[in-house]
Protein backbone atom coordinates (compact mmCIF):
# COMPACT_ATOMS: atom_id res chain seq x y z
CA UNK A 1 0.00 0.00 0.00
CA UNK A 2 1.38 3.41 -0.95
CA UNK A 3 1.66 6.36 1.39
CA UNK A 4 0.55 9.96 1.20
CA UNK A 5 2.96 12.82 1.87
CA UNK A 6 1.60 13.19 5.42
CA UNK A 7 2.04 9.46 6.07
CA UNK A 8 5.58 9.63 4.68
CA UNK A 9 6.60 12.48 7.01
CA UNK A 10 4.98 11.02 10.11
CA UNK A 11 6.45 7.55 9.36
CA UNK A 12 9.90 9.10 9.04
CA UNK A 13 9.47 10.87 12.37
CA UNK A 14 7.87 7.93 14.18
CA UNK A 15 10.67 5.63 13.00
CA UNK A 16 8.13 3.09 11.75
CA UNK A 17 5.60 2.83 8.98
CA UNK A 18 2.34 4.50 10.03
CA UNK A 19 -1.01 4.86 8.34
CA UNK A 20 -3.96 7.22 8.62
CA UNK A 21 -5.87 6.75 11.87
CA UNK A 22 -2.93 5.80 14.09
CA UNK A 23 -1.94 7.93 17.07
CA UNK A 24 1.77 8.76 17.11
CA UNK A 25 4.07 10.73 19.38
CA UNK A 26 6.78 12.39 17.28
CA UNK A 27 9.75 14.72 17.64
CA UNK A 28 9.09 18.29 16.60
CA UNK A 29 11.64 20.27 14.56
CA UNK A 30 10.35 23.73 15.37
CA UNK A 31 7.83 25.19 17.82
CA UNK A 32 6.49 28.59 16.84
CA UNK A 33 4.77 30.77 19.44
CA UNK A 34 3.16 34.15 18.74
CA UNK A 35 2.89 37.05 21.19
CA UNK A 36 -0.83 36.59 21.79
CA UNK A 37 -0.29 33.04 23.09
CA UNK A 38 3.12 33.52 24.70
CA UNK A 39 1.73 34.39 28.15
CA UNK A 40 -0.33 31.18 28.29
CA UNK A 41 2.65 29.28 26.88
CA UNK A 42 5.02 30.60 29.56
CA UNK A 43 2.45 30.00 32.33
CA UNK A 44 2.07 26.38 31.24
CA UNK A 45 5.83 25.77 31.21
CA UNK A 46 6.04 27.35 34.67
CA UNK A 47 3.28 25.01 35.87
CA UNK A 48 5.28 22.07 34.51
CA UNK A 49 8.40 23.55 36.13
CA UNK A 50 10.01 22.99 32.74
CA UNK A 51 12.36 24.78 30.37
CA UNK A 52 12.31 24.23 26.62
CA UNK A 53 14.04 20.90 26.02
CA UNK A 54 15.69 22.22 22.84
CA UNK A 55 15.67 26.04 23.09
CA UNK A 56 17.03 26.33 19.53
CA UNK A 57 13.86 24.65 18.26
CA UNK A 58 11.61 27.33 19.75
CA UNK A 59 10.81 30.69 18.11
CA UNK A 60 8.65 33.43 19.57
CA UNK A 61 7.36 36.04 17.14
CA UNK A 62 5.94 39.35 18.35
CA UNK A 63 3.58 40.05 15.47
CA UNK A 64 -0.08 39.88 16.45
CA UNK A 65 -0.13 43.26 18.23
CA UNK A 66 3.13 44.93 17.30
CA UNK A 67 3.98 47.58 18.40
CA UNK A 68 2.03 47.17 21.66
CA UNK A 69 -1.45 48.69 21.56
CA UNK A 70 -2.04 49.11 25.30
CA UNK A 71 -0.47 48.57 28.71
CA UNK A 72 -1.56 44.91 29.05
CA UNK A 73 0.09 44.06 25.73
CA UNK A 74 3.23 46.01 26.61
CA UNK A 75 3.56 44.05 29.88
CA UNK A 76 2.99 40.75 28.08
CA UNK A 77 5.66 41.56 25.49
CA UNK A 78 8.13 42.60 28.18
CA UNK A 79 7.57 39.24 29.87
CA UNK A 80 8.28 37.45 26.57
CA UNK A 81 11.65 39.18 26.14
CA UNK A 82 12.69 38.50 29.73
CA UNK A 83 11.58 34.87 29.73
CA UNK A 84 13.18 34.17 26.34
CA UNK A 85 16.42 35.79 27.49
CA UNK A 86 16.54 33.50 30.53
CA UNK A 87 15.89 30.37 28.48
CA UNK A 88 17.96 31.09 25.39
CA UNK A 89 14.91 31.17 23.13
CA UNK A 90 15.02 33.35 20.01
CA UNK A 91 12.56 36.21 19.71
CA UNK A 92 11.62 37.97 16.49
CA UNK A 93 10.66 41.30 17.93
CA UNK A 94 8.35 44.16 16.90
CA UNK A 95 8.72 45.00 13.23
CA UNK A 96 10.35 41.77 12.05
CA UNK A 97 7.05 40.55 10.61
CA UNK A 98 4.30 37.93 10.51
CA UNK A 99 5.33 34.63 12.11
CA UNK A 100 4.91 32.36 9.07
CA UNK A 101 6.69 34.74 6.70
CA UNK A 102 9.53 35.21 9.18
CA UNK A 103 10.06 31.51 9.86
CA UNK A 104 10.17 30.80 6.13
CA UNK A 105 12.67 33.63 5.55
CA UNK A 106 14.84 32.38 8.41
CA UNK A 107 14.90 28.80 7.10
CA UNK A 108 13.09 27.54 10.20
CA UNK A 109 10.69 25.45 8.14
CA UNK A 110 12.37 22.87 5.91
CA UNK A 111 11.06 20.06 3.68
CA UNK A 112 10.05 17.04 5.76
CA UNK A 113 10.09 18.90 9.09
CA UNK A 114 7.31 18.96 11.64
CA UNK A 115 6.55 22.53 12.68
CA UNK A 116 3.89 23.16 15.29
CA UNK A 117 2.72 26.72 15.68
CA UNK A 118 0.36 28.52 18.02
CA UNK A 119 -1.41 29.98 15.02
CA UNK A 120 -3.91 28.16 12.87
CA UNK A 121 -2.24 29.27 9.64
CA UNK A 122 0.86 27.24 10.49
CA UNK A 123 -0.28 25.09 7.56
CA UNK A 124 1.67 27.68 5.51
CA UNK A 125 4.90 25.71 6.05
CA UNK A 126 3.42 23.05 3.80
CA UNK A 127 4.58 25.25 0.91
CA UNK A 128 7.97 23.53 1.29
CA UNK A 129 6.41 20.18 2.28
CA UNK A 130 6.94 20.73 5.98
CA UNK A 131 4.16 19.24 8.11
CA UNK A 132 3.02 22.55 9.61
CA UNK A 133 0.04 22.50 11.93
CA UNK A 134 -1.69 24.91 14.27
CA UNK A 135 -2.16 24.11 17.93
CA UNK A 136 -3.18 25.75 21.19
CA UNK A 137 -1.10 26.92 24.15
CA UNK A 138 -1.08 23.56 25.96
CA UNK A 139 0.19 21.73 22.87
CA UNK A 140 2.96 24.19 22.05
CA UNK A 141 4.02 24.28 25.71
CA UNK A 142 4.20 20.49 25.87
CA UNK A 143 6.03 20.42 22.51
CA UNK A 144 8.60 22.87 23.88
CA UNK A 145 8.96 21.05 27.20
CA UNK A 146 9.20 17.53 25.78
CA UNK A 147 10.45 18.15 22.24
CA UNK A 148 7.52 16.03 21.07
CA UNK A 149 3.82 16.14 20.29
CA UNK A 150 0.97 13.69 19.79
CA UNK A 151 -0.72 13.50 16.41
CA UNK A 152 -3.35 11.37 14.80
CA UNK A 153 -2.00 10.41 11.38
CA UNK A 154 -4.46 12.21 9.11
CA UNK A 155 -6.30 10.96 6.09
CA UNK A 156 -5.56 13.01 2.99
CA UNK A 157 -7.52 14.99 0.44
CA UNK A 158 -5.67 15.29 -2.86
CA UNK A 159 -6.06 18.60 -4.66
CA UNK A 160 -4.64 18.74 -8.18
CA UNK A 161 -4.04 22.14 -9.77
CA UNK A 162 -3.46 22.01 -13.53
CA UNK A 163 -2.41 24.63 -16.07
CA UNK A 164 -1.31 28.23 -15.82
CA UNK A 165 -3.11 31.14 -14.21
CA UNK A 166 -4.55 33.58 -16.76
CA UNK A 167 -3.28 37.17 -16.62
CA UNK A 168 -4.90 38.99 -13.70
CA UNK A 169 -5.77 35.80 -11.82
CA UNK A 170 -3.67 34.90 -8.80
CA UNK A 171 -2.84 32.10 -6.37
CA UNK A 172 -5.26 33.74 -3.91
CA UNK A 173 -8.10 33.19 -6.39
CA UNK A 174 -7.00 29.56 -6.77
CA UNK A 175 -6.85 29.13 -2.98
CA UNK A 176 -10.32 30.63 -2.49
CA UNK A 177 -11.68 28.34 -5.22
CA UNK A 178 -10.14 25.36 -3.39
CA UNK A 179 -11.82 26.39 -0.13
CA UNK A 180 -15.15 26.87 -1.93
CA UNK A 181 -14.98 23.41 -3.46
CA UNK A 182 -13.89 21.70 -0.23
CA UNK A 183 -16.19 23.68 2.09
CA UNK A 184 -15.29 25.06 5.53
CA UNK A 185 -15.17 21.57 7.03
CA UNK A 186 -14.36 19.58 3.91
CA UNK A 187 -10.88 18.65 5.10
CA UNK A 188 -11.37 18.57 8.88
CA UNK A 189 -8.86 16.26 10.62
CA UNK A 190 -7.23 15.68 7.21
CA UNK A 191 -4.12 16.74 5.35
CA UNK A 192 -4.58 18.49 2.04
CA UNK A 193 -1.96 17.31 -0.45
CA UNK A 194 -1.50 19.78 -3.29
CA UNK A 195 -0.20 18.56 -6.66
CA UNK A 196 0.90 21.19 -9.18
CA UNK A 197 0.85 19.80 -12.73
CA UNK A 198 0.95 20.84 -16.39
CA UNK A 199 2.34 24.34 -15.87
CA UNK A 200 1.13 24.80 -12.32
CA UNK A 201 4.54 23.61 -11.08
CA UNK A 202 5.69 27.11 -12.09
CA UNK A 203 3.91 28.59 -9.07
CA UNK A 204 6.43 30.45 -6.89
CA UNK A 205 7.26 29.77 -3.26
CA UNK A 206 5.10 32.74 -2.25
CA UNK A 207 2.16 31.43 -4.28
CA UNK A 208 2.54 27.99 -2.68
CA UNK A 209 2.49 29.69 0.73
CA UNK A 210 -0.83 31.32 -0.16
CA UNK A 211 -2.31 27.94 -1.15
CA UNK A 212 -1.00 26.13 1.95
CA UNK A 213 -2.10 29.02 4.18
CA UNK A 214 -5.74 28.78 3.09
CA UNK A 215 -6.04 24.98 3.50
CA UNK A 216 -6.86 25.49 7.19
CA UNK A 217 -9.98 27.37 6.08
CA UNK A 218 -11.23 24.01 4.84
CA UNK A 219 -10.38 22.58 8.27
CA UNK A 220 -7.09 20.96 7.25
CA UNK A 221 -4.52 19.80 9.75
CA UNK A 222 -1.71 20.36 7.25
CA UNK A 223 -1.56 21.63 3.66
CA UNK A 224 1.34 19.92 1.93
CA UNK A 225 2.48 21.01 -1.51
CA UNK A 226 4.31 18.19 -3.31
CA UNK A 227 7.82 19.58 -3.99
CA UNK A 228 8.44 20.82 -7.53
CA UNK A 229 9.78 23.85 -9.40
CA UNK A 230 11.16 26.62 -7.18
CA UNK A 231 11.05 24.46 -4.04
CA UNK A 232 13.26 21.78 -5.64
CA UNK A 233 15.65 24.49 -6.80
CA UNK A 234 15.92 26.30 -3.47
CA UNK A 235 15.60 23.59 -0.82
CA UNK A 236 17.18 20.28 0.00
CA UNK A 237 14.31 17.88 -0.59
CA UNK A 238 14.95 14.34 0.68
CA UNK A 239 14.26 11.67 -1.97
CA UNK A 240 11.58 10.01 0.19
CA UNK A 241 9.56 13.23 0.46
CA UNK A 242 7.05 12.49 -2.29
CA UNK A 243 3.71 10.68 -2.12
CA UNK A 244 3.55 7.19 -3.63
CA UNK A 245 1.60 6.97 -6.90
CA UNK A 246 -0.69 4.35 -5.34
CA UNK A 247 -1.27 6.31 -2.10
CA UNK A 248 -4.82 6.20 -0.77
CA UNK A 249 -6.87 9.42 -0.63
CA UNK A 250 -10.17 10.20 1.09
CA UNK A 251 -11.13 12.24 -1.96
CA UNK A 252 -9.59 13.99 -4.96
CA UNK A 253 -10.33 17.40 -6.36
CA UNK A 254 -9.14 18.92 -9.65
CA UNK A 255 -8.86 22.64 -10.35
CA UNK A 256 -7.99 24.01 -13.80
CA UNK A 257 -6.04 27.20 -13.16
CA UNK A 258 -6.40 28.35 -16.77
CA UNK A 259 -10.20 28.56 -16.38
CA UNK A 260 -10.17 30.65 -13.18
CA UNK A 261 -11.40 34.22 -12.77
CA UNK A 262 -10.85 36.64 -9.84
CA UNK A 263 -12.63 35.47 -6.71
CA UNK A 264 -13.93 37.09 -3.54
CA UNK A 265 -14.97 35.51 -0.26
CA UNK A 266 -18.17 37.10 1.02
CA UNK A 267 -19.05 37.60 4.73
CA UNK A 268 -19.15 35.83 7.06
CA UNK A 269 -17.57 32.54 5.96
CA UNK A 270 -14.39 31.93 4.02
CA UNK A 271 -15.99 29.24 1.85
CA UNK A 272 -18.68 31.69 0.67
CA UNK A 273 -16.69 32.34 -2.50
CA UNK A 274 -18.00 34.08 -5.64
CA UNK A 275 -16.67 35.68 -8.79
CA UNK A 276 -15.88 39.34 -8.13
CA UNK A 277 -18.53 40.26 -10.72
CA UNK A 278 -21.21 38.82 -8.41
CA UNK A 279 -20.61 41.51 -5.77
CA UNK A 280 -19.20 44.24 -8.03
CA UNK A 281 -20.19 47.71 -6.91
CA UNK A 282 -20.26 46.96 -3.18
CA UNK A 283 -19.17 50.15 -1.36
CA UNK A 284 -15.80 49.93 0.40
CA UNK A 285 -14.56 51.94 3.43
CA UNK A 286 -11.21 50.28 4.04
CA UNK A 287 -8.81 48.16 2.02
CA UNK A 288 -6.16 46.10 3.80
CA UNK A 289 -3.24 44.61 1.87
CA UNK A 290 -1.00 42.43 4.03
CA UNK A 291 -0.99 39.33 6.33
CA UNK A 292 0.53 35.85 6.12
CA UNK A 293 -1.70 35.16 3.13
CA UNK A 294 -0.80 38.08 0.84
CA UNK A 295 1.69 40.52 2.35
CA UNK A 296 4.75 39.42 0.37
CA UNK A 297 6.78 41.56 -2.02
CA UNK A 298 5.03 40.14 -5.10
CA UNK A 299 1.68 41.04 -3.51
CA UNK A 300 2.79 44.62 -2.84
CA UNK A 301 4.14 44.85 -6.40
CA UNK A 302 0.86 43.55 -7.82
CA UNK A 303 -1.01 46.20 -5.84
CA UNK A 304 1.45 48.92 -6.92
CA UNK A 305 0.99 47.96 -10.56
CA UNK A 306 -2.73 48.65 -10.24
CA UNK A 307 -2.23 51.82 -8.17
CA UNK A 308 0.52 53.40 -10.31
CA UNK A 309 -0.62 56.87 -11.43
CA UNK A 310 -3.93 56.51 -9.58
CA UNK A 311 -5.32 57.71 -6.25
CA UNK A 312 -7.28 55.95 -3.58
CA UNK A 313 -10.95 57.04 -3.75
CA UNK A 314 -11.98 59.86 -1.37
CA UNK A 315 -13.22 58.48 1.95
CA UNK A 316 -11.44 55.14 1.52
CA UNK A 317 -8.49 54.11 3.75
CA UNK A 318 -5.85 51.94 2.11
CA UNK A 319 -3.67 50.14 4.67
CA UNK A 320 -0.62 48.29 3.44
CA UNK A 321 1.31 46.19 5.93
CA UNK A 322 4.32 44.33 4.56
CA UNK A 323 4.54 40.76 5.86
CA UNK A 324 8.11 41.25 7.09
CA UNK A 325 10.96 43.72 7.47
CA UNK A 326 12.64 42.06 4.46
CA UNK A 327 9.53 42.68 2.37
CA UNK A 328 9.42 46.31 3.53
CA UNK A 329 13.11 46.83 2.69
CA UNK A 330 12.67 45.32 -0.75
CA UNK A 331 9.58 47.46 -1.38
CA UNK A 332 11.62 50.52 -0.37
CA UNK A 333 14.51 49.57 -2.65
CA UNK A 334 12.56 48.88 -5.82
CA UNK A 335 10.19 51.86 -5.65
CA UNK A 336 7.05 49.87 -4.80
CA UNK A 337 6.69 51.76 -1.54
CA UNK A 338 6.78 55.15 -3.24
CA UNK A 339 4.09 54.08 -5.72
CA UNK A 340 1.88 52.95 -2.84
CA UNK A 341 2.46 56.18 -0.91
CA UNK A 342 1.76 58.35 -3.96
CA UNK A 343 -1.55 56.55 -4.40
CA UNK A 344 -2.46 57.45 -0.81
CA UNK A 345 -1.66 54.26 1.10
CA UNK A 346 -0.94 54.19 4.82
CA UNK A 347 2.00 51.89 5.60
CA UNK A 348 1.97 49.88 8.85
CA UNK A 349 4.66 48.09 10.85
CA UNK A 350 5.35 44.58 9.50
CA UNK A 351 3.14 42.17 11.44
CA UNK A 352 -0.43 40.89 11.47
CA UNK A 353 -1.99 44.34 11.86
CA UNK A 354 -5.77 44.62 11.76
CA UNK A 355 -6.37 41.02 10.62
CA UNK A 356 -7.94 40.08 13.96
CA UNK A 357 -9.31 43.43 15.06
CA UNK A 358 -6.90 44.33 17.83
CA UNK A 359 -5.29 47.52 16.54
CA UNK A 360 -4.41 49.52 13.43
CA UNK A 361 -7.51 49.56 11.26
CA UNK A 362 -10.37 48.36 13.45
CA UNK A 363 -13.71 48.61 11.59
CA UNK A 364 -16.61 50.76 12.82
CA UNK A 365 -20.24 49.51 12.75
CA UNK A 366 -21.52 49.02 9.23
CA UNK A 367 -18.13 49.49 7.56
CA UNK A 368 -16.92 47.36 4.68
CA UNK A 369 -13.34 46.15 4.23
CA UNK A 370 -11.68 44.38 1.33
CA UNK A 371 -8.80 42.41 2.81
CA UNK A 372 -6.09 40.17 1.38
CA UNK A 373 -6.19 38.14 4.62
CA UNK A 374 -7.71 34.71 5.19
CA UNK A 375 -10.71 35.16 7.48
CA UNK A 376 -13.95 37.14 7.19
CA UNK A 377 -15.72 35.97 10.35
CA UNK A 378 -18.32 38.21 11.97
CA UNK A 379 -16.72 40.82 14.23
CA UNK A 380 -13.18 39.70 13.44
CA UNK A 381 -11.84 43.12 12.45
CA UNK A 382 -14.03 45.17 14.78
CA UNK A 383 -17.77 45.83 14.91
CA UNK A 384 -19.93 42.69 14.69
CA UNK A 385 -21.81 44.04 11.68
CA UNK A 386 -18.74 45.25 9.79
CA UNK A 387 -18.19 43.25 6.61
CA UNK A 388 -14.92 41.71 5.41
CA UNK A 389 -14.46 40.61 1.79
CA UNK A 390 -11.38 38.49 1.06
CA UNK A 391 -9.64 38.98 -2.27
CA UNK A 392 -6.29 39.14 -4.06
CA UNK A 393 -3.99 42.19 -3.77
CA UNK A 394 -4.95 43.20 -7.34
CA UNK A 395 -8.67 43.21 -6.58
CA UNK A 396 -8.05 44.93 -3.25
CA UNK A 397 -6.01 47.69 -4.93
CA UNK A 398 -8.58 48.21 -7.69
CA UNK A 399 -11.35 48.42 -5.09
CA UNK A 400 -9.40 51.07 -3.17
CA UNK A 401 -9.23 53.20 -6.32
CA UNK A 402 -12.87 52.70 -7.29
CA UNK A 403 -14.33 52.96 -3.77
CA UNK A 404 -16.32 49.83 -4.50
CA UNK A 405 -15.49 46.18 -5.11
CA UNK A 406 -14.09 45.71 -8.58
CA UNK A 407 -11.21 44.27 -10.61
CA UNK A 408 -8.32 46.14 -12.29
CA UNK A 409 -9.76 45.12 -15.67
CA UNK A 410 -13.15 46.70 -14.87
CA UNK A 411 -11.33 49.78 -13.65
CA UNK A 412 -9.61 50.11 -17.04
CA UNK A 413 -12.93 49.83 -18.85
CA UNK A 414 -14.61 52.39 -16.58
CA UNK A 415 -11.90 54.93 -17.35
CA UNK A 416 -11.46 54.08 -21.01
CA UNK B 1 -29.49 21.17 37.66
CA UNK B 2 -27.27 21.98 34.63
CA UNK B 3 -28.88 24.08 31.93
CA UNK B 4 -28.41 23.86 28.19
CA UNK B 5 -27.11 26.84 26.20
CA UNK B 6 -27.69 26.12 22.54
CA UNK B 7 -25.82 27.67 19.62
CA UNK B 8 -25.97 27.12 15.85
CA UNK B 9 -23.67 25.76 13.14
CA UNK B 10 -20.17 27.09 12.35
CA UNK B 11 -19.60 28.87 15.66
CA UNK B 12 -16.03 30.08 15.26
CA UNK B 13 -13.35 31.06 17.76
CA UNK B 14 -14.06 34.75 17.10
CA UNK B 15 -17.67 34.08 18.17
CA UNK B 16 -16.55 32.21 21.30
CA UNK B 17 -14.03 34.86 22.31
CA UNK B 18 -13.49 37.86 20.00
CA UNK B 19 -9.78 38.40 19.36
CA UNK B 20 -9.79 41.88 20.87
CA UNK B 21 -10.61 40.33 24.27
CA UNK B 22 -7.62 37.95 24.33
CA UNK B 23 -5.99 37.62 27.76
CA UNK B 24 -2.98 39.65 26.67
CA UNK B 25 -5.31 42.44 25.54
CA UNK B 26 -7.57 42.67 28.61
CA UNK B 27 -5.73 40.72 31.35
CA UNK B 28 -5.67 37.06 32.33
CA UNK B 29 -8.22 37.52 35.13
CA UNK B 30 -10.84 39.15 32.88
CA UNK B 31 -10.87 37.65 29.39
CA UNK B 32 -13.47 34.94 30.15
CA UNK B 33 -16.03 37.65 30.95
CA UNK B 34 -16.17 38.37 27.19
CA UNK B 35 -17.16 34.85 26.10
CA UNK B 36 -19.75 35.12 23.28
CA UNK B 37 -19.65 38.94 23.70
CA UNK B 38 -20.95 39.54 20.17
CA UNK B 39 -23.07 36.46 19.70
CA UNK B 40 -24.84 36.27 23.05
CA UNK B 41 -24.17 39.34 25.20
CA UNK B 42 -24.56 38.65 28.91
CA UNK B 43 -23.56 34.98 28.57
CA UNK B 44 -20.74 35.22 31.13
CA UNK B 45 -23.10 36.57 33.79
CA UNK B 46 -25.85 34.10 32.98
CA UNK B 47 -23.92 30.82 32.77
CA UNK B 48 -23.29 28.74 35.90
CA UNK B 49 -20.59 26.13 36.58
CA UNK B 50 -21.69 22.74 35.26
CA UNK B 51 -23.96 24.12 32.53
CA UNK B 52 -23.73 22.39 29.16
CA UNK B 53 -23.06 24.07 25.81
CA UNK B 54 -24.62 22.59 22.69
CA UNK B 55 -23.42 23.40 19.16
CA UNK B 56 -24.11 22.44 15.56
CA UNK B 57 -21.69 21.58 12.79
CA UNK B 58 -17.97 22.49 12.48
CA UNK B 59 -17.80 23.93 15.99
CA UNK B 60 -14.78 26.07 16.84
CA UNK B 61 -13.48 26.66 13.33
CA UNK B 62 -10.90 29.37 12.99
CA UNK B 63 -8.07 30.35 15.27
CA UNK B 64 -5.84 28.12 17.38
CA UNK B 65 -6.43 30.43 20.35
CA UNK B 66 -6.80 28.09 23.32
CA UNK B 67 -8.10 30.97 25.41
CA UNK B 68 -11.44 30.58 23.60
CA UNK B 69 -12.20 27.20 25.24
CA UNK B 70 -10.21 28.30 28.29
CA UNK B 71 -12.69 31.13 28.82
CA UNK B 72 -15.45 28.52 28.85
CA UNK B 73 -13.50 26.42 31.34
CA UNK B 74 -13.01 29.44 33.60
CA UNK B 75 -16.78 29.92 33.53
CA UNK B 76 -17.19 26.35 34.78
CA UNK B 77 -18.03 24.53 31.54
CA UNK B 78 -16.87 20.91 31.65
CA UNK B 79 -18.91 19.41 28.81
CA UNK B 80 -19.88 20.48 25.31
CA UNK B 81 -21.99 18.58 22.80
CA UNK B 82 -21.74 19.32 19.08
CA UNK B 83 -22.67 17.81 15.73
CA UNK B 84 -19.01 18.11 14.72
CA UNK B 85 -15.85 20.00 15.63
CA UNK B 86 -13.02 21.81 13.90
CA UNK B 87 -9.74 20.05 14.59
CA UNK B 88 -7.73 22.56 16.63
CA UNK B 89 -10.70 23.45 18.83
CA UNK B 90 -11.41 19.77 19.50
CA UNK B 91 -7.79 19.23 20.49
CA UNK B 92 -7.81 22.29 22.75
CA UNK B 93 -10.97 21.06 24.50
CA UNK B 94 -9.37 17.67 25.10
CA UNK B 95 -6.16 19.25 26.37
CA UNK B 96 -8.08 21.44 28.82
CA UNK B 97 -10.12 18.50 30.10
CA UNK B 98 -13.43 19.70 28.67
CA UNK B 99 -15.28 16.68 27.27
CA UNK B 100 -16.34 17.14 23.63
CA UNK B 101 -19.27 14.83 22.93
CA UNK B 102 -20.38 14.43 19.33
CA UNK B 103 -23.99 13.61 18.41
CA UNK B 104 -26.31 14.92 15.67
CA UNK B 105 -29.34 13.37 17.31
CA UNK B 106 -28.80 14.75 20.81
CA UNK B 107 -28.01 18.23 19.49
CA UNK B 108 -31.22 18.21 17.46
CA UNK B 109 -33.24 17.04 20.48
CA UNK B 110 -31.94 19.56 23.00
CA UNK B 111 -33.38 23.07 23.32
CA UNK B 112 -31.91 26.22 24.78
CA UNK B 113 -32.81 26.41 28.48
CA UNK B 114 -33.39 22.65 28.94
CA UNK B 115 -32.55 21.26 32.37
CA UNK B 116 -30.48 18.09 32.09
CA UNK B 117 -28.34 15.66 34.03
CA UNK B 118 -25.25 13.93 32.64
CA UNK B 119 -23.31 10.87 33.70
CA UNK B 120 -20.07 11.85 32.03
CA UNK B 121 -18.18 8.55 32.08
CA UNK B 122 -21.12 6.51 30.80
CA UNK B 123 -22.33 9.26 28.45
CA UNK B 124 -25.91 9.11 29.70
CA UNK B 125 -27.84 12.37 29.41
CA UNK B 126 -31.30 12.79 30.95
CA UNK B 127 -33.95 15.44 30.40
CA UNK B 128 -36.91 14.76 32.68
CA UNK B 129 -37.87 11.18 31.88
CA UNK B 130 -36.06 11.17 28.52
CA UNK B 131 -32.73 9.40 28.26
CA UNK B 132 -30.08 9.96 25.59
CA UNK B 133 -26.97 7.87 25.05
CA UNK B 134 -23.78 9.70 24.05
CA UNK B 135 -20.62 7.90 22.97
CA UNK B 136 -18.33 7.89 26.03
CA UNK B 137 -14.99 9.75 25.71
CA UNK B 138 -12.07 7.88 24.09
CA UNK B 139 -9.46 6.23 26.39
CA UNK B 140 -6.82 8.89 25.61
CA UNK B 141 -9.13 11.59 26.94
CA UNK B 142 -10.42 9.59 29.92
CA UNK B 143 -6.86 8.93 30.99
CA UNK B 144 -6.00 12.65 30.86
CA UNK B 145 -9.30 13.59 32.50
CA UNK B 146 -8.41 11.54 35.56
CA UNK B 147 -5.76 14.17 36.28
CA UNK B 148 -7.91 17.08 35.14
CA UNK B 149 -6.17 18.14 31.91
CA UNK B 150 -3.39 16.99 29.59
CA UNK B 151 -1.01 19.42 31.26
CA UNK B 152 -1.72 17.98 34.69
CA UNK B 153 -1.41 14.48 33.27
CA UNK B 154 1.97 15.26 31.72
CA UNK B 155 3.21 16.90 34.89
CA UNK B 156 2.32 13.85 36.95
CA UNK B 157 3.43 11.10 34.53
CA UNK B 158 6.08 12.81 32.39
CA UNK B 159 4.55 11.34 29.22
CA UNK B 160 1.48 11.57 26.99
CA UNK B 161 -1.50 9.28 27.68
CA UNK B 162 -1.14 5.94 25.89
CA UNK B 163 2.57 6.50 25.29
Amino acid sequence: MGQTLAEKILSQKAGRRVEAGELVVVEVDQVMVVDSIAGSFIRRLEYLEASPRYPERVSIVIDHVAPAANLEVAKAQKEIREWAGRHGVRVFDVGRGVCHQVLMEEGLAQPGWIVVGSDSHSTTYGAVAAFGTGMGATDVALAAASGRTWLRVPETVKVVFRGRLPKGVTAKDAALEMVRLLGADGATYMAVEIHLLEGAEGLTLGERMTLANLTVEAGAKAGLVVPSGEVLARYEVPPWLFPDPEARYAKTLEIDLSALTPRVSVPFYVDNVHEVTAVKGKRVDQVFIGTCTNGRIEDLRAAAEVLRGRKVAPGVRLLVIPASSQVLEEAARDGTLLTLLEAGATIGTPGCGPCMGRHMGVLAPGEVCVSTSNRNFRGRMGAPDAEIYLASPRVAAASAVAGYLTTPEELEEAHA
Amino acid sequence: MPRVFKFGDQINTDDILPGKYAPFMVGEDRFHLYAFAHLRPGFAEEVRPGDILVFGRNTGLGSSREYAPEALKKLGIRVVIAKSYARIFFRNLVNLGIVPFESEEVVDALEDGDLVELDLERGVLQRGGERFQLRPPPPFLLEALKEGSLLEYYKKHGRFPGE
